[in-house]
């Protein structure tokens, strides 16, 4: 029996499949409907009518299980992502990472009608830093510590749920228990875990498939970001910078989880770029991993963000550039080589990683189509490399900073006097969370335009000791942030080709909420006092806001639930779900 | 003997041999003069804003006093400092290592071999001239009062004496962030002053002289004036410095829950 059912959701399976990937997903009645002619033809005047009745009924559970049935993923779907706006398959929404929604229902016009259709409550009370995955009316969710639920992407209900066993006395040093999502590929949903682990859940049952260690947490080690799916591997990046670890980015064989390459980011020795470390430093040197990068399949190019070097805030210990840390990495996909390398902050004394999500554009630059890499960095800077090479193009602050003069013309900053960390503390611009940082920035092709969360906020940076046991707080310092009214936020776009800003609405303070643009020309964002928001793309003018009660830690994504375009955010402790009235 | 007895009598046993290693191991008695002089540097650093450079007080208590009433042991001391105080200002040294707070309790201990001049007012009389003057009219203490100015009740544990005095002198000196007075007017002409008591990237909310709560959506304002370094508290400079004088030892005798 349960062949059978097998067999009938494979052959009902793919053209409701079919119809969610162009966006037209239908509703349960209509689907079902739609759907008659995949299943063995009978009619009353073929079969008695109790069989028919049977049939009937059976006909009626399969295409209520196929509705919501996890779909196979293979890896084809994702690098297509585009070509169906009704999922949202990936972290980013694609591998470009534009964080773009190509449903255009809701508009400038319309988003005052914006609606809760459902809210989900979180399992445990946490850090909720989630984005969702949604496949086939079917939403994967990661909430904190590390939990994964399935939930009906029509109702919010419950499919299944996954919890890891975590420690109360798990490391998480130098940042919250948080979980950012899931990835998926083929039928298995892939989970970084807080104690350091890769976990493969089958999509169906949230039955665990096979699970592997990454590294020891007793180091420091820990994974919050989502892992990366691409053909035949899943990219895991670790977190751990304020911990001395030694950063890596590794890949796991989707389907056995064995690792397939560790690309270490501090060179060790006899590697190039150990020269830019004084001494043993390099063995502390840190650059952790912690969030999902981009890919190019063309070009079979993975493009990843590094962090801090270790002890953040004391340098001395650590002379010179401390090469890979503070970098966008260039990594062969299928190696784990590196193909370039650019790094934002040479010997960084502020603890600003360069882990942002580096946004994939392809478009004309100085007369010819070329291959970018945009970069809103911690460092306050916004940057545009050929991703091809890691030449740097463009360069221009789009927040306060108070460090740099400016770039010069290799992208290097150049960096004013009496800027570092002090004992005494020295007001530095912007602080050590930077003036954006995890929250995903988006770009949109339709207006060109790069939008990010900027935080407004300047801190004393102190200077300490820094002594190394593995496992404790390797950091050598700190800051004392300016905060209430002294601090404020904007959702800016810049002109993605200039860095130029265009438009800004101003936040209440500094926020740790991402933005999503869609094709319908609106920005969805999100502020720490709830308020979750759409602005005009164009223009920045608000157009509608609600209160979800909870501070927003995390990104927005859309999709379409019968047909009709949604939009999900993780707020306080619960995910809410909006679509228009 | 019984089980539990034994175990009880072992217990304390261990408790008390916990208690001698940790006084005979007393990480300040064994700084030198180079750790307190690198405690002081971390002091200006990261205390001295609120506690005084030299310990004297100020947004935050006096710390140049023998006993202090959050670090009656070195360890409890050391507590505060890397963790904090939470519900109040206070906020946990994270940055710091485990030497570098042991050298700043060091020398913060060094500041309280200085001897403070006793305040000179009649807390009783403060009392009552708080109450004559209406201070209670926007204070709490002990649950009585309004609120429209800052709580009251563990005033004298959180602020120093002369911070107490400079803030009946000039209260703009130093409003408290929860206290900041607003100014709005409606595109429909209303106008509005007030403390605000809340505010988001699209509302803010008022409480005015009153106590009533007023609610806006920014985009329904014409103007939102948000008045830094204004209080709506009037100036007691006028006070005879004896009364002044009695003001404060009133308040800086409000400790709270001991």
């Amino acid at each position: 029996m349960k062949t059978n059912i097998n067999v009938l959701l494979g052959e009902v399976h793919s053209p409701q499949r079919r119809r969610e990937r162009r966006g037209y997903a239908e509703s349960h009645p209509r689907g079902l409907a739609g759907s008659s002619s995949a299943f063995p033809q009978c009619t009353p005047r073929l079969c008695g009518e109790r069989e028919f009745y049977k049939l009937f009924l059976f006909a009626v559970f399969c295409l209520s299980i196929a509705t919501l049935a996890p779909a196979q993923v293979p890896y084809k779907r994702i690098a297509d992502a585009n070509a169906e706006p009704g999922n949202w398959l990936t972290y980013s929404g694609d591998y470009q990472s534009h964080r773009f929604s190509r449903l255009a229902q809701i508009t400038p016009a319309n988003a005052g009608r914006l609606k809760t259709a459902w809210v989900y409550q979180f399992k445990q009370p946490g850090r909720q830093e989630t984005s969702p995955v949604v496949v086939d009316g079917v939403m994967y969710v990661s909430e904190s510590p590390t939990i994964v639920t399935a939930l009906d992407a029509h109702t919010g209900r419950t499919l299944w749920s996954w919890r890891r066993n975590i420690s109360r006395f798990v490391k998480t040093i130098g940042f919250g228990q948080s979980n950012r999502g899931v990835a998926i590929l083929d039928d298995t949903v892939y989970v970084g875990t807080l104690d350091c682990s890769l976990v493969a859940l089958d999509a169906k049952t949230g039955a665990v498939k096979w699970e592997t260690k990454v590294e020891d947490n007793a180091t420091g080690h820990a994974i919050t970001a989502a892992p990366l799916a691409i053909d035949g591997k899943i990219i895991v990046g670790i977190a751990g910078g304020e911990t001395g670890i030694r950063g890596f980015l590794d890949a796991y064989d989707a389907k056995t989880g064995k690792l397939a390459w560790r690309c270490w980011t501090i060179p060790g020795p006899g590697e190039p770029g150990r020269e830019t470390w004084g001494g043993d430093s390099w063995k502390t040197g840190a650059g952790a991993t912690w969030l999902t990068g981009s890919y190019d399949p063309e070009l079979n190019l993975l493009y990843w963000g590094t962090g801090n070097p270790g002890p953040d805030w004391n340098g001395d210990v650590r002379p010179g550039d401390n090469l890979y840390t503070c970098s966008l990495l260039a990594i062969d996909a299928a190696t784990g080589k590196m193909k370039w390398h650019f790094q934002f902050t040479p010997h960084d004394v502020h603890d600003w990683d360069a882990n942002q999500i580096p946004v994939l554009i392809d478009a004309n630059w100085q007369g010819r189509p070329r291959k970018l890499v945009a970069m809103a960095n911690r460092n306050a800077f916004y940057y545009l490399l050929d991703r091809v090479t890691g030449e740097f193009l463009l360069g221009e602050s789009y927040a306060k900073q108070t460090w740099a003069k400016g770039l010069d013309a290799k992208g290097r900053p150049i960096v004013l006097p009496n800027t570092e960390p002090t004992v005494e503390g020295n007001l530095v611009w912007p602080s050590l969370q930077g003036a954006t940082n995890w929250h995903s920035p988006s770009y949109s092709p339709l207006t060109k335009m790069f939008y990010v969360a900027a935080r407004e906020m300047g801190a004393y940076y102190y200077k300490g000791e820094a002594e190394y046991k593995p496992g404790t707080f390797f950091a050598g310092g700190g800051e004392r942030a300016l905060e209430g009214d002294k601090a404020y936020g904007a959702v800016r776009a810049l002109d993605a080709a200039t860095g130029k800003m265009k438009w800004e609405f101003r936040l209440q303070s500094p926020p740790w909420a991402g933005v999503l643009a869609t094709a319908g020309g609106v920005v969805f964002g999100g502020s720490n006092e709830g308020n979750f928001f759409a602005l005009d793309a164009l223009t920045g003018k608000p157009l509608w806001d609600f209160q979800t009660g909870g501070y927003i830690t995390a990104n927005p994504i859309s999709f379409l639930i019968d047909g009709k375009q949604h939009v999900a955010i993780a707020a306080g402790q619960a995910l809410f779900v909006f679509g228009l009235s | 003997m019984s089980r539990s007895w034994r175990l009880s009598l072992f217990a304390m046993f261990f408790a008390a041999a916990i208690t001698a290693a940790r006084a005979s191991q007393d990480p300040i008695a064994a700084l030198t003069a180079d750790d307190l002089s690198q405690g002081k540097r971390l002091y200006v650093g990261h205390c001295a804003l609120c506690h005084g450079i030299e310990g004297t007080g100020g947004r935050g208590p006096a710390l140049n006093q023998p006993a202090l009433r959050r670090g009656k042991d070195n360890w409890a001391l050391y507590g505060v400092i890397k963790n904090g105080v939470e519900g109040t200002e206070m906020p946990g040294a994270w940055q710091m290592t485990e030497r570098e707070v042991w050298r700043v309790a060091g020398y913060v201990r060094s500041l309280g071999r200085v001897e403070t001049a006793a305040l000179t007012g009649d807390a009783g009389r403060g009392r009552e001239l708080y109450r004559a003057k209406g201070c209670a009219g926007c204070h709490i203490v002990r649950g009585a009062g309004g609120a429209s100015g800052p709580e009251l009740t563990e005033i004298g544990a959180r602020r120093s004496a002369a911070y107490l005095r400079e803030a009946l002198i000039d209260p703009a000196a130093s409003v408290p962030e929860k206290f900041l007075t607003v100014s709005v007017t409606t595109r429909a002409g209303r106008s509005l002053r007030g403390v605000r008591v809340n505010e988001d990237s699209f509302t803010v909310q008022l409480r005015d002289d009153n106590d009533r709560f007023h609610s806006f959506r920014k985009s329904e304002l014409k103007d939102l004036k948000k008045e830094f370094g204004v209080s709506t508290m009037p100036s007691y400079k006028t006070l005879a410095a004896a009364e002044l004088d009695d003001l404060v030892a009133y308040l800086a005798s409000l400790g709270g829950a001991k």
